[in-house]
């Protein structure tokens, strides 16, 4: 894939439409990075003019300022300014809710003011403006699909609707979570539990929540982040239907349905 | 004019002390730091209004929202009567609003007594719902000794205030058949024109004047002892709710509290902002480790804290067994202050940092801190998921003294979980949250 950098952007003298924030875990996570993908491909079809950071990037320090290790999270999140700053960068998209929600609700007392959107946000929008065309009765028309809420978009961010109207488009059938939107259970990931095991308890979050969507009989998860997508991925095969149930973006599964 | 002298004697008594208490409770809580009020004071009345006045949380949960509306639209309506109470019980006089108010009074009172059997009903439910159906989330173990006594105290109270009215009611409504003169017409009472005589109306004129006088009395005596037993329990809810609801901090919900100071040294090390030389002085303390660290936002919400441990049910870490439960975090703030207060209060030098000086919360040091309340794996367990927050009907924040032990654990003591060490290792030396031997473009390749 081609994908032009902000650097190559400032050096034309131009500026894309949007910045497309990776993330780590969109740029590092094998799984991850499929998603990365999807969503570029899906701006691609969209004729967006979209820049990455690439290796002028760093981690938002979410991970870092939630663990309490508040001069780690100020150090790259101040150099992430300057970079933003200096591209001046004013519209960001971003496929990890944790990047978004530092990004928009944690920057700006540092300095850093953007407009950011999640990319279910903008998928949302692409499909009404028409600027992406999906398939008449595509691969997942009639399918039984559930969709887990993260925390940072859901509840702490309230959108509960974008990614539900993105699911809508693809004539599927959503099956609704027990615990759905401001009720939503967390995959297990949040607050830096990506980086260390569980304490001790009865069980793991993700093979709570994983039970919860397998029960729903639904033949897909959908999610919007990328740690959710470990936890759940991880949850399904620790109950032994990966075979049967997967565990998918957002983004691709509306790849996969472009027309 | 004895039953004056009494009153006189047992209200003012029972009030002075109330305040003394309220005071000091007012003052534990100011044992937290300051914090800037910041944001919108209309949206700040609204909240008062809908969730603290309008219960709006608490319909979250249908069944115990009802039955609990039951119990505080009765609280509300009796506020009339209890002031009744008092005139009567300052001038001498009988039921001063019947009179006055006339086929009103018999609205409100018939209001109050209609309510009255709701939260009655609604009162013997709670009971059982604690003691009988064991409610997973009113029987966890936090609940264990005071907590549950507590509970169950206030429960016991309702009904002896309850049973008070309506004998106080019942007697009346058959009095005023035998001396007009002195008991006022109050009209038809939904409950006691039936109820009063079905259960008094064989007594003697002497008796039931005793029984009214007895309802009166009790009725007074269990609100005097309400009103003094509220500092010292979970069932301050009923007024720190206000204040709480007030007070709740406005800035998104995902936002962490800016460390400023940090920002600074952070800012002048990378050479975007002047030295102002502040980097020389010693840091302070970073996070929070105690009462005195922690906001005074804090603190209240522990003291408005009813333990009704929704947060906890919605908790992840709690659902899947482990450790943390956020009710225990506010619980543990609440008996942690009571502590800090109580021995700045006794002024033993022992609690000094300084024994020359006088003992107050800047020079406060007994050995001890938040950190022997809760564990560092109750800390630990928290995904900052936010599902507790959501969950207060009072806007209590329990993830906010969460992240401020972390954030002590961390910077001040230099300690935390070692799988997180890597993690800062990368992200302060490549700028990535995992070690990595690729670069960021590397999905461009594929």
């Amino acid at each position: 894939m081609k994908i032009k950098t902000m650097a190559a952007y400032a050096a034309e003298g131009k500026e894309p439409e949007i910045l497309f924030w990776v993330g780590c875990a969109g740029s590092f996570d094998d799984r991850a990075q499929k998603v990365t993908r999807a969503f570029a491909e899906i701006l691609t079809a969209a004729e967006m003019e979209f820049a990455i950071l690439g290796n002028e990037e760093q981690c938002t320090g979410d991970p870092a300022r939630r663990a309490g290790n508040e001069f780690i999270f100020q150090m790259v999140a101040l150099q992430n300014i300057e970079t933003l700053n200096m591209y001046q960068v004013k519209k960001i998209v971003t496929a990890c809710p944790h990047c978004f929600n530092t990004i928009k609700n944690e920057y700006p007392a540092l300095g850093g003011t953007y407009e950011v959107v999640h990319h279910t946000q903008l998928l949302q929008q692409l499909i009404d403006e028409g600027r992406i065309k999906l398939k008449e009765g595509g691969t997942f028309q009639g399918k039984r699909i559930t969709y887990h809420d993260s925390c940072y978009l859901g509840r702490i961010n309230g959108v509960y609707e974008a990614p539900r109207a993105v699911l809508a488009s693809l004539d599927s059938q959503l099956v609704e979570l027990k615990r759905s939107k401001q009720n939503g259970l967390c995959c297990g990931a949040g607050g830096a539990q990506m980086w260390k095991e569980d304490e001790p308890g009865d069980k793991r979050i993700n093979i709570e929540r994983s039970e919860e969507a397998l029960a729903t009989g639904a033949s897909v998860i959908a999610v919007n982040c990328p740690f959710c997508l470990t936890m759940m991925s991880d949850g399904v095969k620790a109950k032994e239907k990966q075979d049967e149930v997967m565990v998918l973006d957002l983004s691709e599964l509306i790849v996969q349905n472009l027309a | 004019m004895v039953q004056q002298i009494l009153f006189l004697i047992l209200a003012g008594g029972a009030s002075a002390y109330a305040w003394t208490q309220f005071m000091a409770i007012r003052k534990t809580i100011l044992l937290g730091q300051d914090e800037v009020i910041t944001g919108d004071t209309s949206a700040r009345w609204r909240n008062v209004l809908l969730i603290a006045f309008g219960q709006k949380k608490m319909f979250k949960r249908w069944i115990p929202a009802v039955f609990h509306l039951f119990i505080y639209v009765a609280f509300l309506f009796t506020q009339v009567e209890l002031i009744e109470i008092f005139i009567d019980g300052v001038f001498g006089v009988h039921r001063f609003f019947a009179s006055l108010l006339g086929g009103f009074y018999t609205l409100i009172i018939n209001t109050i007594e209609i309510l009255s059997v709701l939260a009655f009903v609604a009162t013997f439910i709670f009971l059982a719902r604690r003691n009988l159906l064991k409610v997973p989330r009113l029987v966890k173990s936090e609940l264990n000794g005071w907590p549950k006594l507590d509970a169950n105290l206030i429960l016991i109270f309702e009904v002896i205030l309850l049973v008070a009215i309506f004998s106080m009611n019942g007697a009346d409504v058959v009095l005023q058949g035998r001396d007009p003169l002195h008991y006022h017409d109050t009209g038809f009472l939904a409950v006691s024109s039936w109820l009063g005589p079905a259960l008094f109306g064989g007594l003697s004129d002497g008796a039931l004047v005793l029984v009214e006088r007895a309802g009166w009395w009790l009725h007074l005596g269990m609100v005097l002892l309400f009103l003094n037993y509220l500092p010292k329990s979970k069932h301050l809810h009923i007024l720190l709710a206000f204040p709480n609801t007030f007070f709740a901090r406005q800035r998104p919900r995902g936002e962490m509290e800016n460390m400023p100071a940090i920002m600074n040294e952070v800012k002048s090390m990378m050479g975007l902002a002047e030295d102002t030389g502040a980097a020389d002085e010693e840091l302070p303390e970073f996070g929070a480790n105690d009462i005195t660290t922690l906001s005074w936002i804090d603190v209240l919400g522990a003291y408005t804290c009813t333990e009704c441990g929704r947060c906890s049910s919605v908790c992840p870490a709690n659902a899947t067994g482990k450790q943390l439960s956020p009710r225990k975090i506010m619980m543990d703030i609440r008996d942690r202050a009571d502590e800090v207060y109580t021995k700045i209060q006794s002024g033993k030098p022992e609690y000094a940092v300084d024994a020359e000086k006088p003992l107050d919360k800047t020079n406060f040091n007994d050995g001890k801190s938040l950190f022997d309340y809760i564990t560092r794996e109750e800390l630990h367990a928290c995904t900052t998921c936010n599902a507790c927050v959501e969950a207060c009907p009072v806007l209590i924040n329990p993830l906010e003294p969460i992240l401020k032990m972390r954030r002590y654990e961390i910077l001040t003591e230099s300690a935390g979980p070692g799988s997180w060490l890597p993690m800062f290792n990368s992200i302060e030396n490549s700028g990535a949250a995992w070690s990595m031997t690729i670069d960021r473009e590397e999905w461009t390749k594929a």
